[in-house]
């Protein structure tokens, strides 16, 4: 059982305000991961929550109880670390035991424990080596194994796969996901890489120079964005993002992505939905598959140029030429043939976001796709 | 295109001037030369003396002896005695100075106020004179008016000429020069265990004394190690500080009665055999203690 | 104008051959990557180009001139680093122009100046150019590294893994810079990495190298489409292809213990092959052939990726994000049987 509640925490180095007013609470059970890039204040939490670190002011309630006076070793978590911190002299057996050993369990107690944790991370054929010759992925486990082995109330995690290469971070992201299913234990996960946010959580946090952007679920932060930071953050390759001009044409309204450019075809009510929303400038941002892509003319396409085509195998990104403003699409693989080509795009409105350009919020403006 | 100018790197490379290779040599080679002429040559020469009766002083050749040297060395009782002293002097002074040094580190090892200024006065004693020192601690030591006695209370106390302390008095002092060298290197040690281990060992609950015992001291343990190597090696041909402080028979160091052999009695080729022998049994020391350093840093 | 060729080179470190009989032809102006995992001899073939390690065996020619006597600044080539090599407490201008003040260079402070500045437009960081570098953001300073290569219009950009320390959304966006980069200067780039999306999405070609071997060099379709081995298939593409036995008799796959049973499209030997699937040739959906269960579901977003369990057979699949998948629950599924391939259940070769 454990629930974690951050009530308006701050935190300074120095002079440098790291976090600014953060309330967020991690549910029982709940994966939630702080998302973020480097230097935004989300490793710095999650080490406030751990104990690593002193917060300037607020609360930090673990099951309703504030902890900001317990030592990280009484606040009954477990944190794994980026670079694992296993114990480099000790052998994997004896890093799992070490919570258990330091609290002088009884010895047949622990060797049952770490034992059980070992099978269920099948790593018991390496209990007997030490750090140093594991391989990158069983070091996380043997982290993974000293972090479960004392059924901690919540397991906080800090880029854990940060050290491992991009074939290992996909196998060890399916496992410790099933292993959350089968523990249950309340996790918080930090790290930069949307991808694993975006798989791993059932809520994601997104932080930003010390200040929380957006909470949701993968969803949420993917296809209702709040702000246009989260937009480009979240999903690969990023969300296009222009300055727009929109105006009436008949049944129809037009949005033109800079000047001269051939404006794209909306609905009309998009005129409407702005003037409700008050926004001063307007910026426009499309997520590269809301870029439809057409070999030959089509009604309510504009022609445009492919500048770069980047071929990823299962599909292609491919990036257009609109006027002076360049727009990613993501096509079939192969579809455009060659860089140079002339192709037909429109933006799916309902694949749009509308955001005001100085507050950088969004606008909250969803279209269906009335066009066609 | 012939008649115009070769520009390509290649070209450019023949023309200039000194190759690596050459820099090389002409740093590597005086090194060489000068290590052949005052080190290897005197100590494979002081070998061939070491199996005659060779004297310095006298204007006669060398006669060859074979092993007698050797012989009369290894069965003299009072060489053994000199050995035994030297073998109480190398532990009371390395064990003092290993636990003093280590004990300085963990006290400096932690953010402090004016940390840089403390160790480099604590590094002080190990920048100085042995025969500086020697003097000092000579004044320190004096039982009429030395301040250490009239400090500690030990009314007339005399230090280097009782038989039974002079031998620890002079340790005392080796301790208090070398000490900073054992906290030098243990700081060394200290500060390279990753932060990241401790925050872990808070996590999992470990007791201060715990982590102390469980992470701090292996981890530091090879470099400690290498700490008791160089100072055993120093403390078992330790003269300077022994001949200068105390003329106590039980302070004479084997080193002490190789140099009388040397330069008092001119038995030269005598004091060369007893030479080697201090090298071996250092050698076989050192090697002692790497191989346990090799095993250790192999974990 | 630096054709590169590599003919046979053998580098050993001790009686371990970090690059094993290597040949490679890179044409002049195309952007090659090498691809392999960790420890397959990619850093030690570029520097072998570059001169700072000498090959035990065979040779290495730059624009058609056996290099072998020459060091690595006889070269001329600019080889960019993972670690970005910048000297610190520099300005960003006294960096870039570090390499030019060389005395065998001789370049007047005119065309030093001119130079920065070319560099300086092309990399869009003239507004950091008098700033010391450790002021500067990993990106920057990458833009800045690459920068100092170019000042000295070498004759071939040597580049080991440039982006792999910075995070992903920078990594993306210079992704594609780096490549609008060669296109514009035209001139010769060995790129190495061990990410397979740097590679698709950059290379003109793309080498991959196992052990110090190369596997197969091709263009990013062909090394996806059709790849020579079992390897290079679960080498390039993300989510790594599925791989199962089957078993091929009269015209018919048949694998997952008999569970799925697909129509070989081609003529094929009959016997005991391997599968190779890749997510998005896998349709999910209640209308599909076999039920699975749900092992996991990832939601990317654009798509999620479901793993599926069949008996103890493992399996991902790409599904359209507004599919309901639940994990623990089941789901059906057929797999395209165009997209299929065929590997030799013990070589591992691909049999196409």
């Amino acid at each position: 059982m454990a629930e974690i509640i951050l009530r308006d925490i701050e935190k300074y180095f120095g002079a440098v305000y790291v976090i600014r007013k953060l309330n967020l609470t991690i549910k029982h059970r709940e994966f939630v991961v702080l998302l973020g890039p480097s230097g935004c204040g989300k490793t710095t939490t999650l080490r406030a929550v751990a104990g690593l670190e002193d917060v300037d002011s607020g609360d930090i309630l673990i099951d309703g109880k504030p902890v900001q006076q317990l030592e990280a070793g009484d606040r009954d978590i477990a944190f794994v670390f980026q670079l694992f911190a296993l114990y480099p002299h000790l052998t994997a057996y004896e890093n799992i035991a070490f919570p258990l050993r330091a609290t002088s369990e009884s010895k047949a107690s622990v060797e049952a424990k770490v034992r059980a944790v070992a099978k269920s991370l099948q790593i018991e054929h390496l209990l007997g080596k030490r750090p140093s010759a594991l391989a990158g992925g069983d070091m996380q486990r043997v982290a993974i194994g000293r972090a479960l082995v004392r059924r901690p109330k919540a397991m906080l995690m800090d880029e854990p796969m940060g050290a491992l290469d991009a074939k290992l971070r996909e196998e060890m992201r399916t496992e410790l996901k099933r292993l959350h299913l089968e523990n249950e234990s309340t996790t918080v996960y930090v790290t930069h890489d949307q991808v694993e946010a975006m798989s791993l959580a059932d809520r994601i946090a997104i932080m930003n120079e010390g200040v929380l952007q957006q909470v949701g679920t993968p969803d949420d932060v993917y296809h209702r964005p709040a702000n246009l930071f989260v937009a480009q953050f979240v999903g690969s390759p990023v969300m296009n993002i222009a300055a727009a001009n929109v105006k009436a044409d008949g049944s129809r309204s037009l949005l033109a992505l800079g000047k001269g450019a051939a404006p794209f075809e909306f609905p009309k009510s998009l005129i409407r939905h702005l003037s409700d929303a008050k926004a001063n400038d307007l910026t426009v941002g499309i997520r590269p598959e809301g870029v439809l892509v057409s070999q030959t003319e089509t009604a309510g396409y504009v022609p445009v140029t492919a500048h770069l085509i980047e071929p990823l195998g299962a599909y292609d990104i491919v990036d257009l030429k609109v006027g002076a403003q360049l727009v990613r699409a993501r096509t079939a693989s192969g579809y455009v043939s060659k860089v140079g080509a002339r192709v037909w795009a429109r933006l799916d409105p309902a694949q749009t976001h509308f955001f005001d350009t100085r507050t950088t919020d969004s606008l909250r403006i969803r279209l269906v796709d009335g066009a066609h | 295109m012939a008649g115009v100018l070769d520009t390509s790197p290649a070209a450019r490379a023949v023309t200039r001037g000194w190759s690596d290779l050459t820099i090389r040599n002409v740093f590597i080679i005086p090194t060489i030369l000068f290590l052949i002429i005052f080190n290897i040559f005197p100590l494979i020469y002081s070998l061939g003396y070491s199996f005659t009766d060779f004297r310095a002083s006298v204007n006669e050749p060398a006669n060859f002896v074979g092993l007698q040297n050797f012989r009369e060395l290894l069965t003299d009782e009072r060489i053994w005695n000199n050995f035994w002293v030297t073998a109480k002097y190398v532990i009371v002074s390395v064990g003092g100075q290993m636990t003093v040094g280590f004990g300085l580190a963990l006290l400096l090892n932690r953010a402090m106020p004016a940390k840089g200024l403390i160790t480099t006065l604590l590094l002080l004693p190990m920048m100085m004179s042995a025969a500086v020192v020697g003097l000092f601690w000579r004044l320190l030591y004096d039982p009429s008016w030395g301040p250490l006695n009239y400090a500690l209370g030990l009314g007339d106390l005399a230090w280097l000429s009782n038989a039974d302390v002079a031998l620890y008095a002079v340790a005392i002092t080796d301790i208090w020069m070398w000490a900073p060298f054992v906290m030098l290197l243990s700081l060394a040690g200290l500060s390279a265990v990753p932060q990241h281990l401790y925050e872990a060992a808070a996590i999992d609950r470990a007791s201060a004394w715990y982590t102390f015992s469980r992470i701090t001291l292996p981890l530091v343990t090879p470099l400690l190690l290498i700490a008791l190597i160089f100072r055993t090696m120093e403390a078992f041909k330790t003269f300077d500080i022994a001949y200068i402080m105390s003329t106590q028979p039980t302070t004479e160091l084997i080193s002490i009665k190789l140099y009388k052999f040397a330069f008092q009695e001119w038995q030269t080729g005598k004091s060369c055999a007893l030479a080697y022998i201090v090298l071996i049994m250092v050698l076989a020391i050192t090697n002692i203690y790497v191989k346990y350093l090799n095993k250790v840093k192999e974990r | 104008m630096a054709h590169i060729r590599l003919d046979n080179v053998t580098k050993k470190f001790g009686l371990h051959a970090a690059v094993d009989g290597l040949t490679l032809d890179i044409a002049d102006g195309e952007f090659f990557v090498l691809l392999g995992p960790t420890g397959a001899g990619k850093t030690t073939t570029l520097r072998l180009i570059a001169g700072l390690e000498k090959p035990d065996d065979g040779k290495i020619e730059i624009a058609d001139q056996d290099v072998h006597q020459w060091s690595a600044s006889e070269r001329d080539v600019a080889l960019v680093f993972q670690y970005y090599s910048l000297y610190p407490r520099y300005t960003v201008r006294q960096n870039l122009a570090f390499p030019l003040k060389s005395n065998a260079r001789n370049c007047s402070q005119a065309e030093i100046d001119e130079r920065i500045a070319r560099a300086a437009k092309t990399l869009r960081i003239g507004h950091l150019l008098e700033r010391k570098t450790d002021r500067l953001s990993g990106g920057e300073m990458q833009r800045v590294s690459i920068g100092r290569a170019i000042v000295r219009e070498p004759r071939a950009f040597l580049m080991d893994e440039p982006l792999s320390n910075l995070d992903a959304k920078l990594r993306e966006s210079l992704r594609a810079e780096l490549k609008e980069l060669q296109m514009k200067l035209k001139s010769t780039f060995l790129f190495v990495t061990h990410d397979q999306i740097e590679a698709m999405s950059m290379g003109d070609k793309v080498g991959i190298l196992n052990e110090g071997k190369i596997v197969q060099v091709g263009t990013p379709y062909e090394i996806y489409n059709k790849p020579k081995n079992i390897f290079v298939a679960s080498f390039v593409g993300s989510p790594s292809i599925n791989l199962m036995p089957a078993e091929l008799a009269n015209g018919h796959v048949t694998a997952l213990s008999g569970k799925l049973k697909i129509v070989a499209p081609r003529s094929k030997t009959n016997g005991a092959v391997t599968i190779g699937i890749r997510s998005e040739d896998i349709t999910v959906g209640p209308k599909e052939q076999v039920a699975a269960h749900i092992h996991d579901v990832e939601n990317h977003g654009v798509e999620k990726i479901v793993t599926l369990r069949v008996d103890d057979q493992f399996f991902k699949a790409t599904a359209p994000s507004s599919l309901e998948l639940k994990i623990d629950g089941t789901v059906k599924f057929s797999f395209n049987p165009d997209k299929l391939h065929f590997f030799d259940a013990a070589s591992g070769a691909s049999r196409a």
